[in-house]
């Protein structure tokens, strides 16, 4: 029980797939600018990542040890039809979210954060149960940045920034403040230490 | 194959510089900033995706009339998904410390937002000359943009080019530019630098078409 809290934590905060290991910037960046669409793409993302664990966990226990090889090809197109899954979803059932999502919804599918997701836990021989841990973690991890950093935004636009500042550059230089305010969460740990 | 003409020229030169994924684009940011904190794995990561990009560029544009539009997203995947396994293990053959250092990005360049956007926007229009010259182009745009920050972060971050000690044994190096935060840091002041370049230069041209209409 210790060992899954510690995996959704390290995954949420610690090692904060977007702040740390710069996986899912293209959504962090792209569709930061409202608040209410971040949480939205946020949770979509959460969705997808947990269906892609159990894949992933399902591809590396019964078929990938006959053909190692093909992993990645598999994994993304585990990837592919899932993203294509909640996008049809998403179409039915919320038509306004499937606009103001737009062209970010496909490209969640090259989104690295959930390749990355089902890499990583191969790479850490991860269980079916410690798998799923891992994505709600990742996925908290990813929702939470994007929220944070679509506040920022927010707060950005109302005041008298330099126009040389603005933009990109501004939004680099605020992901990187915030990756050092998450950096401070290894200190949580510092007895279990990664 | 028709002898390069001008035209083919400017698609190889715009990714250089006019249209540089990383520093006027932004795509592609995941690897760009996560192995960039030496030379050596920037230009590796660099070639790698370039030769990943001319790869699928050609076969995309020469099946660009057999691929069916509603699959051609997973059709384009599985392409450069197939090539970066190429790239994986030949890396692993040939260099394996580079391999290990790099780990999980090596697979992770096929879902490098270039790549796949270079595939729908220009490869899946275009016949493969000119394809192939874009992709180039992008390639190595990404390749030196990504050795400029990994240039920056090594020097700042350890004192080191290509790992030669560059200044004495009495710097101090900054160790958070070797750190995630150094990644966006460092990216955001050359973004800041190249917005004040720009600006700059606009100034410039304002004040000069003041001076001929006066």
């Amino acid at each position: 029980m210790g060992d899954l809290i510690w995996i959704f934590v390290a995954a949420m905060l610690v090692n904060n797939f977007t702040l740390a290991y710069f996986l899912g910037l293209c959504p962090f960046l792209g569709v930061s600018g409202r608040l209410d669409t971040a949480l939205r793409l946020g949770l979509a993302n959460i969705f997808v990542m947990v269906i892609t664990s159990s894949c992933a966990w399902l591809l590396n226990t019964f078929v990938l040890p006959h053909a190692p090889y093909l992993r990645l090809i598999a994994f993304i197109i585990v990837v592919a039809s899932t993203v294509q899954f909640v996008e049809m979803v998403i179409r039915k059932m919320s038509p306004a979210l499937f606009r103001a999502l737009g062209i970010f919804l496909p490209l969640i599918t090259t989104n690295c954060a959930i390749l990355g997701l089902a890499l990583f836990q191969t790479n850490r021989g991860y269980d079916f149960l410690e798998g799923l841990v891992f994505a709600l973690g990742a996925g908290g991890g990813l929702t939470l940045a994007l929220v944070v950093m679509a506040g920022l935004r927010e707060e950005t636009r109302v005041l008298d920034i330099p126009k040389v500042v603005q933009g990109m550059a501004l939004y680099m230089i605020l992901a990187g403040i915030l990756s050092m305010a998450f950096m401070g969460f290894a200190g949580l740990f510092s007895s279990g230490g990664s | 194959m028709p002898p390069p003409s001008k035209p083919l020229g400017d698609e190889f030169l715009k990714g250089l510089w006019k249209e540089n994924p990383i520093f006027i684009q932004v795509l592609g940011m995941c690897p760009a900033l996560a192995v960039t904190n030496s030379v050596v794995n920037a230009l590796a990561m660099g070639l790698a995706t370039c030769f990943v990009l001319v790869c699928s560029s050609f076969f995309v544009s020469s099946l660009r009339r057999f691929i069916p539009r509603p699959v051609r997203i997973s059709t384009y995947i599985v392409i450069i998904a197939t090539f970066v396994t190429l790239t994986d293990l030949v890396l692993a053959a040939l260099v394996p410390d580079v391999h290990r250092a790099l780990g999980a990005f090596i697979p992770l360049i096929v879902v490098n937002c270039l790549i796949l956007g270079r595939q729908e926007a220009f490869a899946s229009k275009n016949p493969v000359p000119r394809a192939v010259a874009d992709a180039a182009g992008m390639g190595v745009g990404f390749a030196f943009a990504l050795t400029c920050l990994g240039a920056i972060r090594e020097i700042l971050g350890a004192g080191t080019f290509l790992g030669v000690p560059l200044f004495g044994p009495h710097f101090e190096p900054w160790v958070i530019m070797l750190l995630p935060p150094g990644g966006f840091l460092s990216l955001g002041f050359l973004l800041l630098f190249f917005n004040a370049l720009k600006q700059a230069r606009d100034r410039r041209r304002a004040a000069a078409a003041r001076g001929e209409t006066a």
